[in-house]
């Protein structure tokens, strides 16, 4: 007998082949989620039916009726559906979510850089402010926030009125607003096309192709400039409407709602303590010798701090601040609690309970905050790829 | 979101899982010697448990009576607190068994959701609660008011309509629990506080000045309270529907809790077919034959019921109005048992 030229690893018995051992259960693993699925898909939908409860998306079309205290597109509680109420509810969460972000990545910078100044003051007063609002349950600093609110503006009969015809209360801030008429669209349009230029414009701001200066007073001109030439050039005439205090309340102008102040306030104030150790986290990750070494250089403290401390750290920071701006706009949800009108509170809220659709509503909203979250989480990938170290 | 995924859960997945609780709800709550019943849980008079854990309310004692009806003993229920916004989710999926939340009868109620309400325990309708310093006299007057509302009920509806009925402007700030919604009030952030009448009374009486505040005549909705239980089981919804109307027979014939022994002896054929002295209408609904006098003995008639939850034995204090029994002008009226 000759022993053949091996070729190739050992043969092994087929039941004992790890690769095709992993590759049957993880199909099995498979089909038994799938079969779950859709035992318990077929189920729900067989017990809908046997209870004659409505399903589908047939409400989205039918009036919503109720009224809704804050939208920044028309809504009447006459003629608007429940679609429209949607929507509304969801550029309301947006709105706290972008608000709420940017602000708390300042306070989080600010406090984060604090809790490491050579100030002794500082120094403590950022650590006091981090364990004293990183330790307290969200929900009751909001409420916290809200109850201030309230109890610390005065009565609306008693308003403080402000410099060029506004009003403060505990009903809210009111602002004399600008009358376009006809102008409006068109002005809001220039607008938009002004800061998506400012945008490119920072977008491009890498390849050096403008001289900085020149590129930011270009931004300004875009952003301020071409509404103004808009308006212009529509031959708008515009008014202001001044609020006016009537027997219980106020009338007109524009208005912040106390609820929106409350819910911003709680969310950046308790985010931005997380973002700043985040922050912390970034800078302390940075070797000593790179500010030494800066410092050697001549470079002044700030501008150490400013050109190669936080553009190092921005790479230990980023990933985790994508999961606080993630959590500050799961955590908006919370307005449910003091009034404030976002989604979850109108959709999930009022319009599940008018309608009963309790797993087409609330599936429709999961999914919601399942696509805002995984767009925040592009952006900021696509962020944290731009940062990352280049390899020369 | 984890409220919402709690939501989702209850809505699909125990409705998959209730398939085999759903046969026949009397025997289920005979097999498991307890009743499953939904309540407010933060409504004085209605739903509420006291300081040693206690429930006491007019909801609550619908579900006692049931309890006393199919066991004789009124403790052997387990009350479940839900909030407006869960409460059809809970009786739809068969975690609870009656739904008695003060909550409305309406078209959708029956059809869409798959309900049928019962009968009707309580006439209430919704209405307003002012500032008396406001000087506002009725309800129109509140044109450009902001309103303080309790979400998850009918109100958000009925208050959009009243004011656009009425050509006025309205601004509302809605809350999902009732005691932010009622501190926001109490704080001025709203002129005036809505929802139905007869939890007006008790919110007044949680302000820490009741007497600065006034509740308004006009009633703006009709708010017809009823028990409810699921579709597809006729014998539960008798049941729970004839528990109510007993306890209205009761009173129509006078007999109390006090007396109810002594009524066993009565020669009034109507009485007596009450109380299961003659005929075996109890055991027609699955129940037993002294079905009436275990109801009665043990929690009350409806008259009883009312005055020690909400009227004159309580510290609401609510008139009976229109729940006046029907010899007395009012809509309380029940079909008679034979």
């Amino acid at each position: 007998m000759t022993i053949g030229v091996e070729s190739g690893p050992p043969k092994v018995p087929l039941l004992r082949d790890p690769k095709l051992r992993g590759l049957v259960i993880q199909i099995l693993l498979c089909v038994a989620l799938a079969g779950l699925v859709y035992y318990l898909v077929r189920a729900a939908a067989a017990n809908l039916e046997r209870s004659h409860m409505a399903s589908g998306f047939g409400f989205w079309n039918q009036p919503a009726g109720f009224d809704i205290s804050q939208s920044l597109i028309d809504y009447s509680s006459s003629t608007s559906t429940y679609g429209r109420a949607f929507w509304v509810g969801l550029l309301n969460t947006l709105l706290v979510a972008c608000i709420g972000i940017v602000l708390a990545t300042i306070v989080g910078f600010l406090i984060g850089i604090g809790r490491l100044s050579s100030n002794w003051l500082v120094a403590r007063l950022a650590t006091g402010y981090v364990h004293l609002v990183r330790n307290v349950p969200l929900l009751l600093q909001l409420l916290f926030w809200y109850s201030m609110v309230l109890t610390a503006l005065p009565d609306f009969r008693d308003s403080v009125h402000l410099p060029g015809g506004g009003f403060l209360s505990n009903r809210g801030l009111f602002l004399p607003a600008p009358e376009l008429g006809g102008a409006g669209p068109v002005v809001m349009a220039a607008l938009l096309i002004g800061i998506a230029g400012v945008i490119a414009l920072a977008l491009t701001a890498r390849r050096k192709w403008l001289d900085g200066r020149v590129a930011a007073g270009l931004g300004v001109l875009l952003v301020l400039a071409l509404p103004l030439a808009a308006f212009v050039a529509s031959g708008g005439t515009w008014t202001i409407d001044y609020p006016q205090m009537s027997r219980f309340g106020m009338r007109g102008g524009m208005e912040l709602l106390p609820e929106l102040v409350a819910l911003v306030a709680a969310l950046v104030i308790y985010t931005g303590a997380f973002i700043a150790e985040t922050v912390r986290a970034g800078i302390m990750a940075v070797p000593r010798g790179q500010s030494e070494a800066a410092l050697a250089l001549g470079l002044s403290r700030p501008l150490t701090l400013r050109r190669v401390i936080i553009p190092q750290a921005m790479r230990v920071i980023i990933p985790p601040l994508t999961s606080q701006y993630l959590n500050l706009t799961k955590n908006s949800s919370l307005a449910v609690a003091i009034g404030y009108p976002d989604l979850v509170q109108i959709f999930t809220g009022t319009v599940l309970n008018q309608t009963g659709q309790a797993v087409e509503i609330v599936a429709i909203t999961m999914a919601v905050y399942l696509a805002i979250s995984l767009f925040t989480a592009l952006l900021m990938n696509i962020y944290n790829a731009r940062m990352a170290v280049r390899e020369r | 979101m984890k409220r919402l995924i709690t939501i989702l859960a209850c809505a699909s997945l125990a409705m998959t899982l209730a398939t085999a609780a759903s046969a026949s709800t009397l025997d289920d709550v005979k097999k498991r010697g307890m009743l499953n019943c939904g309540a407010n849980g933060q409504l004085p008079g209605f739903g509420m448990p006291d300081s040693q854990g206690n429930w006491t309310g007019l909801d609550v004692d619908l579900c006692r009576a049931v309890a006393a009806a199919v066991f004789n003993d009124p403790t052997k229920v387990k009350f479940v607190a839900l909030t407006a916004k869960d409460r059809f989710t809970t009786l739809q999926s068969g975690d609870v068994d009656v739904l008695a939340r003060n909550t409305t009868w309406t078209s959708s109620r029956d059809s869409q959701l798959g309900l049928n309400a019962t009968a009707v325990t309580y006439y209430d309708g919704q209405g307003f609660m002012v500032r008396k310093d406001l000087k506002v006299n009725s309800a129109l007057e509140l044109n450009d008011a902001t309103i303080c509302v309790q979400q998850g009920t009918t109100t958000e509806l009925n208050l959009a309509d009243y004011f656009r009925a009425n050509k006025m402007r309205l601004k509302t700030v809605t809350f999902l629990q009732l005691e932010e919604a009622t501190s926001a009030y109490e704080s001025g952030r709203c002129n005036a506080f809505t929802t139905d009448a007869s939890q007006l009374y008790s919110v007044r009486l949680k302000l820490a000045k009741p007497d600065d505040h006034v509740v308004l005549p006009e009633i703006i909705s009709k708010e017809p309270l009823a028990p409810f239980v699921r579709h597809g089981d006729d014998q539960w919804f008798d049941v729970v529907k004839w528990v109510h109307f007993a306890m209205v027979n009761a009173e129509e014939l006078n007999v109390t809790k006090a007396n109810v022994d002594d009524q066993m002896k009565s020669d009034n054929p109507e009485i007596k077919r009450l109380l299961g002295t003659e005929g075996n209408y109890g055991e027609q609904l699955g129940l037993t034959k002294d079905w009436v006098r275990r109801i009665v003995k043990n929690v009350g008639n409806y008259g009883e019921v009312f005055d020690r939850n909400v009227g004159q034995g309580s510290p609401l204090k609510i008139t009976r109005g229109l729940n006046s029994l029907w010899t007395k002008g009012g809509l309380q009226y029940a079909p008679p048992i034979r």
